[in-house]
């Protein structure tokens, strides 16, 4: 059976690992400090952030660990910041062997995701870093972390496929996603907990915990970190508002690769 | 089991030239307030195109530039999707539109043999396994570990061509790029050619040397227009595809260069046992002097071989024309040209100066298989001493 399957996706294995070995490669080739740029940008993000918004505004008070908390909500976002947008350019920036051989064109989005996960592996070993040296205790809910990790990814590479493929046509996807990246960034609860938004304006922050974003990372927060900080479990018991962020999740990658499918066949003649 | 590798059944294909322009939103906006008209930007790249290719032949795919074998030969990679009509195939086809696909110059030779070969399939374990073999075949030994943009272009294709002949397949569909390269390179290719011809593999093959087709195809197909012109026998395809630009030639004047103060009005080539010789009637429309007129001669694949002109020729002269005046000039010569078809051109024009007329296929000369296989004879004599 496993072989069965092997023989019939053999040469997609063998295609995805090779891409995934160049793309690891190629990334940070040329630079003085290489693989390293995937630890420092977040981290850089991160110091930015936590001086500017948690130590001079007081934005994060009343949540324990905030700083470990947030670290971990930059490196979350940056994971599926970037399964999304490498994913977007991906299919673009491979026209040339795409209209020279024929392949499954779904590789080139997977294997830019994988690097992704690879990024994402190396950043939270910093973030466990963190965390032990600032007394957090790892247990069983820790270990939920990764589900939440797993909801963003089936979410980013939903977002990924859909965009790739609608990029062949109309590159101003790419101008467009930036924009909302932002929007995304500053309106998922990522620099401010949760918290906040529950005392500022209960309604608001149902409505925020609707998006896959911003519960996969409070609930990592809230699991992983640090049981104060708020997540739609404790704001609210509508299990239509527990469910959504999954279902969204869900849907999106169905109709993301169903687009993707069903537009490849026209990649090469139209890139 | 069926005896076709490939079955193409009344393929087509539309390209629109807005789709290509069409990537972004703004004018997709913009485009729904115009007034459509379609018809104008649409054309059929291929527009009907069946047939079947058996198991084991070799198949040749002959067209001029722009005549639709590109689209065709995608449409068989499966790398175009036909617009209407179907290609059924059986077993694995690895086509090679272009050597070395996903080279990437910022890896090192070894590197992308790696990404090269799994782009054909092949899982590292293999790869490991025939890595040499590639390495010492493309006498690359001691460039492996350097950077691919280090490399001339010619190591490049020999590093690309080494790999892509692992490649295992039951159909091969090979571009004419393969027939780039150096002497000792196209050498190889040749060797590479009767290897699959004696392994009595399937091959197609798009070429636009007649010498490969008439040498390795014993079929072919010859497309004009996006049709199929001729199909058939690999030679007489390749004579179809020549009459090609000859009936262009007589049909359309617009090929033709030059200022016209001198025209070529006819032109006459007779082969008799002594000789060749080719008349030319020119007209001048005003009063010329000083002018040359060559006689030129190409090969199949278009290359200049021989010629000669009224300077260089015994009794050579400059030319004068009075105005309205015709004139009949005739080169005598021995028939020295090889085996084959050979496509005569006239050009008239004043030395150093204008060019008047350039008449190219204005005849075709054929010398039968008892003629030498070499494009041309050096007229030579022979003496034999004992020594």
């Amino acid at each position: 059976m496993l072989e069965k399957i092997y023989q019939k996706y053999r040469y997609s294995f063998i295609l995805l690992r090779e891409l995934v070995i160049t793309d690891f490669k190629l990334r940070y080739q040329n630079s003085v400090l290489g693989y390293m740029w995937a630890l420092l940008r977040p981290l850089f993000m991160f110091a930015i952030i936590y001086v500017f918004f948690a130590v001079i505004l007081g934005i994060g008070k009343g949540v324990e660990n905030w700083g470990v908390a947030l670290l971990l909500g930059i490196v979350m976002w940056t994971f599926f910041q970037e399964v999304v947008k490498q994913g977007l350019k991906s299919i673009v920036s491979n026209g040339g062997v795409i209209r020279k051989i024929n392949f499954p064109k779904y590789i080139i989005v997977v294997s830019t995701s994988l690097s992704a996960i690879i990024n994402l592996l190396i950043n939270l070993v910093v973030v466990a870093i963190f965390a032990a040296l600032n007394g957090v205790e790892f247990g069983w809910g820790t270990l939920l972390i990764g589900v939440f990790i797993f909801e963003l990814y089936v979410f980013g590479l939903g977002l990924a496929f859909l965009f790739a493929a609608i990029n062949v046509r109309f590159r101003d996807i790419d101008y467009i996603w930036e924009v909302a990246t932002q929007a995304l960034f500053y309106g998922s609860a990522i620099m401010f907990p949760l918290n906040q938004v529950v005392a500022f304006h209960y309604n608001s922050a149902v409505l925020l915990s609707l998006s896959p974003i911003t519960q996969a990372i409070q609930d990592a927060r809230h699991f992983g970190i640090t049981a104060t900080a708020d997540t739609a479990l404790t704001i609210t018991d509508n299990l239509y508002v527990l469910l959504a962020p999954y279902v969204i999740s869900v849907l999106t990658l169905v109709f993301g690769a169903w687009y993707f499918r069903s537009r490849s066949p026209y990649f090469a003649e139209r890139i | 089991m069926s005896k076709y590798a490939i079955q193409v059944k009344d393929v087509r294909k539309q390209f629109s030239y807005t789709s290509h322009k069409n990537n972004s939103i703004k004018r997709a906006i913009t485009q729904l307030f115009k007034p459509k008209d379609t018809s104008k930007e649409t054309f059929y790249a291929l527009d009907g195109v069946s047939f079947n290719v058996e198991k084991g032949d070799f198949f040749g795919i002959l067209g001029r530039n722009g005549s639709g074998k590109s689209t065709l030969l995608k449409i068989i990679s499966e790398i175009y999707q036909p617009t209407s009509g179907s290609v059924q195939h059986e077993g694995k086809i690895v086509s090679f539109i272009e050597l070395g696909v996903g080279f990437k110059a910022e890896l090192t030779g070894r590197e992308n043999v790696y990404l090269n070969a799994a782009l054909l399939g092949f899982s590292k374990t293999e790869i490991d396994a025939m890595y040499d073999d590639i390495v010492s075949f493309a006498e690359l030994e001691d460039f492996m570990d350097q950077q691919l943009k280090n490399y001339s272009s010619g190591m490049k294709v020999r590093l690309a061509f080494s790999v892509a002949i692992r490649a295992k397949a039951d159909v091969l569909v090979l571009d004419e790029v393969l027939a780039v390269g150096d002497a000792a390179f196209r050498k190889k290719c040749n060797k590479y050619f009767e290897k699959l011809k004696n392994d009595n593999k399937t091959v197609i093959l798009v070429t636009h040397g007649m010498g490969n087709v008439r040498q390795f195809c014993n079929k072919a197909i010859v497309i004009d227009g996006g049709r199929i012109v001729y199909e058939g026998e690999a030679n007489e395809a390749a004579d179809a595809y020549l009459d090609l630009f000859n009936s262009d030639s007589d049909s359309k004047d617009s090929k033709r260069q030059g200022t016209g103060a001198v025209r070529v009005e006819n032109f006459t080539v007779e082969k008799k046992s002594d000789g060749l010789f080719m008349s030319i009637t020119a007209k001048a429309e005003e009063e010329v002097s000083n002018v040359k007129l060559a006689v030129i001669i190409t090969n199949e694949n278009g290359k200049v071989i021989a010629g000669t002109n009224s300077m260089c020729s015994k009794n050579g002269q400059k030319l004068t024309f009075g105005q309205g005046e015709t004139k009949t000039i005739t080169f005598s010569s021995l028939n020295t040209l090889g085996k084959g078809k050979f496509s005569v051109g006239v050009r008239i024009e004043k030395i150093g100066g204008d060019v008047y007329d350039v008449y190219n296929n204005v005849a075709i000369i054929e010398n039968d298989p008892r003629h030498v296989h070499y494009p041309t004879t050096l007229p030579s004599e022979l003496q034999i001493e004992k020594t």
